[in-house]
């Protein structure tokens, strides 16, 4: 008691700017990008909102006045979105949601506030460094805001930046050009998670508790480790892919130019000799990963949500454990079926075929874990167990859709079409987002002190899991009559598209009402932060995993005496206990009972 | 600022992995940096094995320059170990002199690197001229700048980060190991870099 006092008025010494802006404390750190990929989460969300506008009523002006006036008349002129705008819009809201938005949430928020407390540490294993990935992964984001309002706007050439086109568009030497600029964003955004997932593999390798063996760790934590070994090994070849780009760009090389190339009806004036594969193989060996940093941690998420509520332990943890590690292994041999369609030949098709078959059974182990644990539990149907429990199904869908795709052979019908972003937006958003949410509303108590309501809560989860199907069902329907995705149009000048049209103002509505269920959420999150319930106990979920055996909110260095671990972490329900849960830091009273339990 | 939070194993190794909190930590960063440099050389592989013509560096490099500078390089990690090793025998005068070697050797590396990129300027051999120059420059160039962030930690530890010796030798010891660590893999880099851009004849 004594100690944590010390802390506390330690604390109170530092002055604002150390404590909430430039802290080295984890929490805070983890707080902060929360609330940095929540708004970036939300405003990629709005430059969809703008798309849909445009595929929904192509050519019509846009019914915002101050909107319009405000965009002004390069990128609205007259009210009808241009061309190139929609592009800018396209390629940014990608990469807003994807390397702005989920994953910082997932790994920079989630990570590094509840996995040092799941560990028993007092803090990450380098603190400053922490500080810095945060700094680092803010300036990558203002980069990235900063090119929408260079001459020509942001990048226009999808979120993957495929060459040559992302090479010759705009044709400028200047850093100030969108592409250039989302290349500088991203060696920000590559060098933030680099330093993060050092961090983070450190701190779960040697900060561990006393007693905290690798079997005993909860899911959540193996998960992040998983991810932080992804980030570490598949980014950096981005990285230089990166910044080779921008020697094509802005030095005039020719690493993704091949020779001979024509655009605009002239020669274009380079070496030539590069390959514009070459860049999707570097691409492709991040980006495939990247699904698994997206995924890993929800199931993280989920995992520690359903042993919580169904009051009984995970089915088959060891299974998971072996299955994770599986996965991000697996991870890394199986990016290029995202090129069946480049003419790689048939003998490199077939084998990413393969490998592509073999890791859907690692993630159908995972899945089929998390529902067999549900049987015979006494679940309890509070908010961050529906979102988890939502999960289940829609990323169920979101890798079933996916297998098609991975058969070389089918995916030459389905490749490029709403169908593929149908597939991905079911394993992000009502997959991956729903967790991150759910861990929003379980963590949220031990973070502020206060629950957040739960009749807002329901309306929020009930609302989007109707308007994210009412998104993203008919893409795969639009993709299945083979409507292209990159249209500008949503498909009006394609007669194939013509009897699936309907869809995209189902779509666009959708969207729009989900922003609306946001709105609750955001509503919800402030209103609970000041007026919430009070918890009255430091583990009101009561579970059993050791960020709930800390103060609340956790005081900085977070334990009140370093906890030490005598078992699993999912002891619920354990016979001849007098309650239904049993923490790690708790000793079983008679040392038989542990064995027991071992045994199990 | 955080004098009442103490993260353990900073200076002494954990008894079931053997290490210590930065050793870790960098030797992940290492397995980092193989990557990134692993996405280079597999460019080079890509983009040679997919030209018709490749020039033979050693006819418009200077192969006795980047000799020299592969030498400095090799003698800079022996300094590096010695500066290490000099604070293990806790002779901290001994360890000056090595670590300004160590940084010295980086000077010198720079200086002579900087010799050869304005030769080949002078020849309007430019990263635009083909491909082999766009690798060129870019692979000595990424290296380069890890040479300077290697100067910059060896020059911090030789002046004002050497302070730490006072007050915590152990770990000011750790800190020059990490840092070795690291400056070996940067030498190591240029090891494969000087063959594969100077030496492996053309087609």
């Amino acid at each position: 008691m004594t100690e944590a006092h010390h802390h506390e008025e330690h604390q109170g010494e530092l002055p604002f700017w150390r404590k909430y802006i430039f802290s080295t404390d984890h929490k805070v750190i983890g707080i902060q990008y929360g609330l940095t990929s929540l708004v970036f989460l939300f405003f990629g969300f709005s430059l969809m909102m703008l798309m849909r506008w445009q595929l929904a009523y192509p050519g019509k002006p846009l019914p915002i006045g101050f909107l319009v006036k405000w965009l002004g008349d390069s990128r609205m002129p007259g009210g009808i979105m241009a061309p190139e705008f929609y592009n800018q819009l396209g390629a940014m809201h990608g990469t807003i949601m994807v390397f702005l938005g989920v994953v910082p949430l997932a790994v920079g928020a989630f990570g590094n506030y509840i996995v040092p407390l799941q560990v028993g540490a007092q803090d990450m294993a380098f603190p400053k460094l922490n500080m810095s990935s945060y700094w680092v992964y803010f300036i990558g984001g203002v980069v990235m805001l900063c090119s929408f309002f260079v001459s020509g706007g942001s990048a226009q050439s999808g979120w993957t930046s495929y060459p040559p086109l992302s090479d010759v568009t705009p044709q400028s030497h200047s850093l100030f050009t969108g592409q250039s600029m989302w290349l500088t964003g991203m060696v920000f955004l590559i060098t933030s998670s680099l330093l993060g997932s050092v961090n983070t593999i450190t701190t779960i390798i040697q900060l561990r508790a006393k007693g905290l063996t690798w079997m005993r760790l909860p899911f959540f934590v193996w998960a992040q480790l998983v991810t932080g070994f992804l980030l570490l090994l598949a980014f950096p070849p981005l990285e230089a892919a990166g910044v080779m780009q921008l020697m094509d760009r802005m030095a005039g090389t020719s690493f993704f130019l091949p020779s001979g190339l024509v655009v605009g009806g002239k020669a274009l004036n380079v070496s030539g000799g590069g390959s514009a594969l070459l860049w999707q193989h570097l691409f492709w060996f991040l980006a495939h990963p990247e699904v698994y940093v997206l995924i890993l941690p929800a199931m993280g998420i989920v995992a520690e949500v359903i042993a919580n509520n169904t009051r009984k332990p995970l089915w088959g943890y060891k299974s998971l454990v072996y299955s994770v590690i599986f996965l991000g292994f697996m991870s890394f041999i199986v990016w290029a079926h995202h090129m069946f369609l480049t003419g790689m030949g048939t003998a490199i098709n077939a084998f990413f075929q393969t490998t592509t078959m073999i890791i859907s059974i690692p993630s159908i182990i995972i899945l089929t874990a998390l529902i067999l644990s549900l049987w015979g539990g006494s679940i309890r149907f509070n908010v961050p167990m529906l979102f988890a429990l939502a999960f289940l199904p829609m990323f169920g869908i979101g890798g079933l859709t996916g297998l098609p795709l991975g058969l070389a052979s089918a995916d030459i019908h389905l490749h490029d079409t709403y169908y593929v972003i149908g597939h991905f937006h079911y394993v992000v958003a009502p997959g991956t987002l729903f967790a991150l949410f759910a861990g929003v509303y379980y963590w949220f108590p031990k973070a502020s002190g206060r629950q957040m309501n739960e009749t807002l809560g329901k309306w929020h989860f009930w609302g989007s899991l109707i308007f994210m199907n009412g998104i993203f069902l008919p893409m795969l329907i639009q993709g299945l009559a083979g409507v292209s995705r990159r249209l500008y149009d949503g498909g009006v000048s394609y007669l194939h598209a013509e009897h699936v049209l309907y869809l995209n103002k189902v779509m666009s509505h959708s969207a729009w009402a989900l922003a609306v269920v946001q709105l609750i959420f955001i509503v919800n999150f402030f209103w609970s932060l000041f007026a919430g319930r009070k918890v009255t106990s430091d583990n009101p979920w009561q579970a059993t995993t050791l960020e709930w055996a800390t103060p609340t909110p956790p005081p900085h260095g977070n334990f009140l005496m370093i906890p030490e671990v005598y078992c699993g972490p999912y002891e619920y329900s354990v016979p001849g206990e007098d309650k239904d849960f049993h923490p790690q830091n708790e000793p079983y009273k008679k040392p038989g009972d542990q064995s027991n339990q071992e045994k199990k | 600022m955080s004098a009442a939070i103490k993260i353990p194993y900073n200076s002494t190794e954990r008894p079931d992995t053997g290490l210590y909190n930065a050793k870790l930590g960098v030797w992940l960063f290492l397995a980092s940096e193989v990557m990134l440099f692993g996405a280079l050389f597999s460019t080079y592989v890509l983009l040679r094995t997919g030209a018709d013509t490749w020039e033979h560096g050693a006819e418009f490099l200077n192969v006795p320059l980047a000799f020299t500078n592969t030498m400095v390089l090799i003698f800079s990690s022996v300094t590096m170990v010695m500066s290490w090793a000099s604070l293990k025998m806790k002779n901290f005068g001994k360890y000056k002199l090595y670590m300004g070697l160590t940084f010295l050797c980086g000077v010198a590396f720079l200086v002579i690197k900087s010799f050869e990129y304005a030769a080949k300027f002078e020849h309007h051999l430019l990263p635009s001229t083909s491909t082999f120059m766009a690798l060129y420059f870019t692979m000595t160039g990424l290296h380069g700048l890890h040479v300077i962030g290697g100067m910059i930690v060896n020059g911090y530890l030789w002046g004002p980060g050497s302070k730490m010796w006072q007050t915590d030798p152990e770990r000011f010891t750790n800190r020059v190991e990490v840092a070795g660590l690291y400056w070996h893999f940067v030498d190591l880099v240029w090891i494969f870099l000087f063959p594969t851009l100077y030496l492996l004849p053309g087609k």
